[in-house]
């Protein structure tokens, strides 16, 4: 796999994070009928969105600490687009002309069962967002068709593909910027595939892209870092 | 010392509060209605409670299926949904029932990560006010309370001041109140809060390193009642500040 060179002209990530939750057909999928019960009641509308602070924020390499009571951290491999210009009420049909590049993003979570009202203290634990390097729009071809494989300890745990989003891109970006404008630098996540992969301390975690290359962490145990 | 970030003669100033309205760090007095007041400090994470207030929890618990808990209901919102002190908030011509929340905000000033209740006024570095607007028609029952209830542009309102934390003897004592069009509509007292501003900061620095312009928005008591297009809304806290913002409709925004 060629080695992802950051074009000069891209912004690094350094606007929000944003994730995207049950965009993947998967995923909406794996809660079956209860959305029809309550908690939820009802399908998601309009995207479900969360937000990834600055302390969760990593690189390649970095170490992720896996708390203490905790077996394994979920491993929520996902395409993140990243905006180059800003991005208002945009229409579907001239979305990408707002990307500037992409880039693999891993969505660390503690493990929950629920989606109603989920503690910060499950997504938003410092290191918990490790993003990759940007790659240009133009290198990258077709979003909506790429693989994100996920491996722990060099063994494929999950393969998916972006053909499989309930929102593709181009809607994805046109449904949120109808309320909440994007900014250059800001990150959105497409979403993760249903059965996230688990990984604990001393395991490795690689995701990777066709195009965008690889990003790898280290699982560690908090407070041996 | 109350500080704030204004435009005027086209730049961004630092400023604080004066007699005649605010003085730029280069000297000038300017009135009030002459500058563009912008949030009052480089805005980080943003942290709101949902439901810190008993009086709040019992007025929207039909609505809601919760009841009083351990855990904070805290969720996140971007710095981009900030808007400061005179500034327009946009309401979208499909909402029925978009609502104000009057909020203490507490600015953190410096790093802190598992910072225990009895230190934990030490990081704070001053108070704001904010005015962190719902539009509940939207509100839907995954990751609650969803972004496009909480995270729109202009839909969260802060300052007009930072008030350093040194000049405020006892946050967990005042007044708030949200008055529209003159008439008030809301009124409650930090004292009431469910979580105390230690009780927040120790929760959060637990899991999550917290950073000099993080600002933790503490919730809302009773009283949030519908407003609509050229409503003003004025929240104000008790020696904090009085924050101004007009309700504007789709066409200012050139939405149909």
């Amino acid at each position: 796999m060629p080695t992802p060179v950051r074009s000069p002209s891209l912004p690094s990530p350094r606007g929000t994070v944003y994730g995207s939750l049950l965009n993947f057909r998967s995923a909406l999928d794996a809660l079956g009928d209860q959305i029809h019960r309550p908690p939820y009641k009802t399908p998601p509308r309009a995207p479900v969105l969360y937000i990834k602070p600055r302390n969760t924020l990593a690189a390649d390499g970095d170490a992720i600490a896996v708390p203490e009571g905790v077996t394994g951290l979920e491993m929520g491999a996902s395409l993140g687009i990243v905006i180059g210009r800003t991005a208002c009420c945009v229409r579907e049909t001239d979305a990408l002309s707002f990307v500037v590049g992409y880039v693999i993003v891993n969505d660390v979570s503690v493990p929950h069962d629920s989606y109603y009202r989920p503690s910060l203290r499950f997504k938003c634990r410092d290191g918990f967002c490790p993003i990759g390097t940007p790659v240009a729009r133009e290198a990258v071809g077709d979003p909506n068709a790429l693989t994100v494989v996920v491996e722990v300890d060099g063994v494929e745990v999950q393969r998916a593909s972006t053909t499989g989003l309930v929102r593709p891109v181009e809607r994805l970006l046109a449904e949120v910027s109808e309320f909440m404008t994007l900014h250059p630098g800001d990150v959105l996540m497409v979403g993760v595939p249903a059965g996230a992969p688990r990984a604990g301390a001393g395991q490795r975690v690689s995701i990777s892209i066709p195009g965008l290359g690889r990003l790898q962490n280290t699982l560690i145990a908090e407070g041996t870092r | 010392m109350r500080r704030a970030r204004v435009a005027h003669g086209g730049a961004v100033h630092n400023a604080v509060a004066h007699p005649q309205g605010v003085r730029l760090a280069d000297g000038r007095v300017v009135a009030e209605e002459a500058v563009v007041w912008l949030p009052p400090f480089e805005v980080g994470t943003v942290i709101a409670l949902g439901l810190n207030y008993a009086d709040h929890l019992k007025e929207l618990s039909k609505e809601l299926t919760v009841t009083a808990q351990d855990e904070p209901l805290a969720f996140l919102k971007s710095a981009s949904a900030l808007i400061g002190h005179r500034g327009q908030t946009r309401r979208p011509a499909d909402a029925s029932f978009m609502h104000y929340e009057c909020e203490l905000a507490v600015v953190i000033g410096c790093r802190a990560k598992n910072v225990k209740r009895a230190d934990a006024m030490a990081v704070v570095a001053g108070y704001t006010v904010a005015n962190d607007y719902a539009v509940r028609d939207y509100l839907e029952n995954y990751y609650r309370p969803n972004l496009r209830v909480k995270n729109r542009d202009t839909c969260t309102v802060i300052g007009p001041w930072l008030v350093d934390a040194a000049d405020v003897p006892d946050p967990h004592a005042l007044e708030l109140r949200t008055f529209v069009n003159g008439r008030l509509t809301q009124q409650g007292n930090t004292r009431d809060l469910m979580n105390d501003i230690p009780a927040l900061i120790e929760y959060l620095s637990s899991f999550m390193t917290l950073d000099a312009g993080d600002v933790i928005l503490t919730g809302t008591p009773d009283g949030v009642v519908n407003v609509n297009v050229g409503d003003e809304v004025v929240t104000e806290i008790e020696g904090i500040g009085r924050l101004v913002n007009t309700i504007v409709g789709d066409a200012a925004f050139g939405r149909a």
